[in-house]
């Protein structure tokens, strides 16, 4: 059931390649707003790198997020989803996975060459990128209960933003702080640890939380 | 003597109404009380002067604050679990008063900071864990008002309530886990406390006078719910009119 959730989300994203592009051309854009806004100056901008790439990938995974579940609630999908025998834990599961996949994944992707853009030296960008695959996990996990909360609802995204972009902050902290540790020179380990320890438990609890939210949300 | 037939809002409702002066005239004379003992009889600390005495304000709300999110949380949930409205009714309630209380402490936490600290606004981690508590109120406040349905917007509030009640034991924690500007806790529930007896007084008469507060104002914010859900019920129509 999981492999076939996620295969299917895979599918039909590949069917609607651009909306992925969007969100890593979103991400692009932004990154490159802020040493137009700030200035040029290297040293000014490699202190600033972390916290603008961070937040730049928390905006464009939270910008992604209503793509998750709108499509499968426009056609009935979501619907027929709830009603399998199956755990909704699992399919909730298998298609924040997909999500990951296709949105967070090019992030983590691209983030090296965005971070040539601040001038991080070649040690640190290892560590941007393992520090968004650790923390990417978890903005998906959570920003699915976001998600579903707001299914349907007016609000659009800025609502979602307000809910999320809270509960993002601690992945937001660790995140940026290892990459800010690594460029000092200190040991990015206890930053990444704890990311760790925030994608396991999100991992567990969110999509029980999600799933609630889902029959919440569909009744 | 059955209490049961309180769940029902059209019970309660009066209840609520006869409860509400009892507690809105203690928490007047309390607040006098406390405030009075803290600007004038405690004494002068040795090392902030008078400027200290603005604790009696920013701790008390800081408390609340967080008291308010948990019992918010937990309304939610019973109503969730149970399905019962009058408890989500008093969950949205609660909300706006937490969110009052959090937002004080910030801003009495931010005129503190200038004189002792030099800065309105330092980012350690219980100031920023504060923010997050507001930013969180603000989440749950926007998503009720943002769904129609007002049993789906209890549900959904109630779900995004107890996720977030995770970062209140982070606030109350953080002075131990992080070195910050906040100090280490000075009161303790089993134990002697290191601060001068008038000054834990003056602190624990003022949140006396914010709890007894909280419950008046809660109630009334929960009588004007109650009247603008169940409206179409025909008990209430004299209560309309």
């Amino acid at each position: 059931m999981l492999r076939w959730i996620v295969w299917r989300d895979l599918t039909l994203a590949w069917r609607r390649r651009a909306d992925i592009l969007s969100t890593v051309f979103f991400f692009i854009i932004v990154v490159s707003l802020f040493p137009l806004g700030i200035g040029p100056e290297t040293q000014l901008l490699r202190s600033i790198a972390p916290g603008v790439i961070w937040v730049a990938a928390l905006l464009a995974s939270m910008l992604s997020l209503n793509r998750l579940f709108a499509n499968d609630l426009q056609d009935g999908t979501l619907e027929q989803l709830l009603l399998t025998p199956q755990p909704l834990f699992l399919v909730v599961l298998g298609k924040v996975l997909a999500h990951w996949i296709v949105s967070e994944i090019p992030l983590v992707l691209i983030a090296p060459l965005v971070g040539l853009q601040f001038d991080i030296p070649g040690e640190t960008l290892l560590i941007l990128v393992v520090s968004l695959l650790v923390g990417t996990p978890v903005l998906s996990l959570i920003g699915s209960v976001g998600a579903a909360l707001t299914l349907g609802l007016r609000g659009g995204g800025v609502l979602i933003s307000i809910l999320v972009l809270p509960l993002y902050i601690p992945a937001l902290i660790f995140g940026a702080g290892a990459v800010e540790a690594s460029i000092i020179g200190a040991s990015p380990a206890p930053h990444l640890y704890l990311l760790g320890a925030f994608a396991i438990v999100s991992l567990i609890f969110s999509p029980w939380a999600t799933a609630a939210a889902l029959r919440i949300s569909l009744e | 003597m059955n209490l049961y037939k309180y769940a029902s809002p059209a019970n309660f409702y009066p209840l609520a109404g006869k409860m509400i002066p009892w507690f809105a005239i203690p928490s007047a004379i309390l607040f006098a009380a406390g405030l009075y003992v803290g600007f004038f009889i405690a004494p002068t600390d040795f090392q902030q002067g008078d400027a200290y005495r603005i604790i009696f304000i920013h701790v008390p709300s800081a408390w609340m604050g967080m008291f308010l999110y948990v019992l918010m949380a937990i309304y939610a949930g019973i109503g969730w679990a149970f399905n019962a409205r009058l408890a989500s009714m008093m969950a949205s309630a609660i909300a706006i008063t937490g969110a009052m209380f959090t937002l004080l402490s910030l801003v009495t936490g931010a005129l503190w900071g200038k004189p002792t600290w030099g800065t309105y606004w330092a980012w350690d981690a219980r100031m920023t864990s504060t923010l997050i508590l507001l930013f969180l109120y603000i989440g749950f406040i926007s998503l009720q008002s943002a769904i129609d349905d007002t049993r789906r917007a209890d549900r959904a509030g109630a779900v995004l309530a107890l996720v977030g009640v995770i970062n209140v034991p982070i606030i109350y924690f953080s002075v131990q886990w992080w070195n910050t500007l906040h100090q280490g806790a000075s009161i303790r529930i089993l134990g002697k406390p290191t601060i001068a007896a008038p000054m834990l007084a003056a602190m624990l008469i003022v949140l006396a006078a914010c709890w007894f507060y909280s419950v008046a104002v809660v109630l009334i914010r929960l009588r004007c719910i109650i009247l603008e859900r169940e409206q179409n019920a025909s008990r209430f129509a004299e209560v309309n009119a």
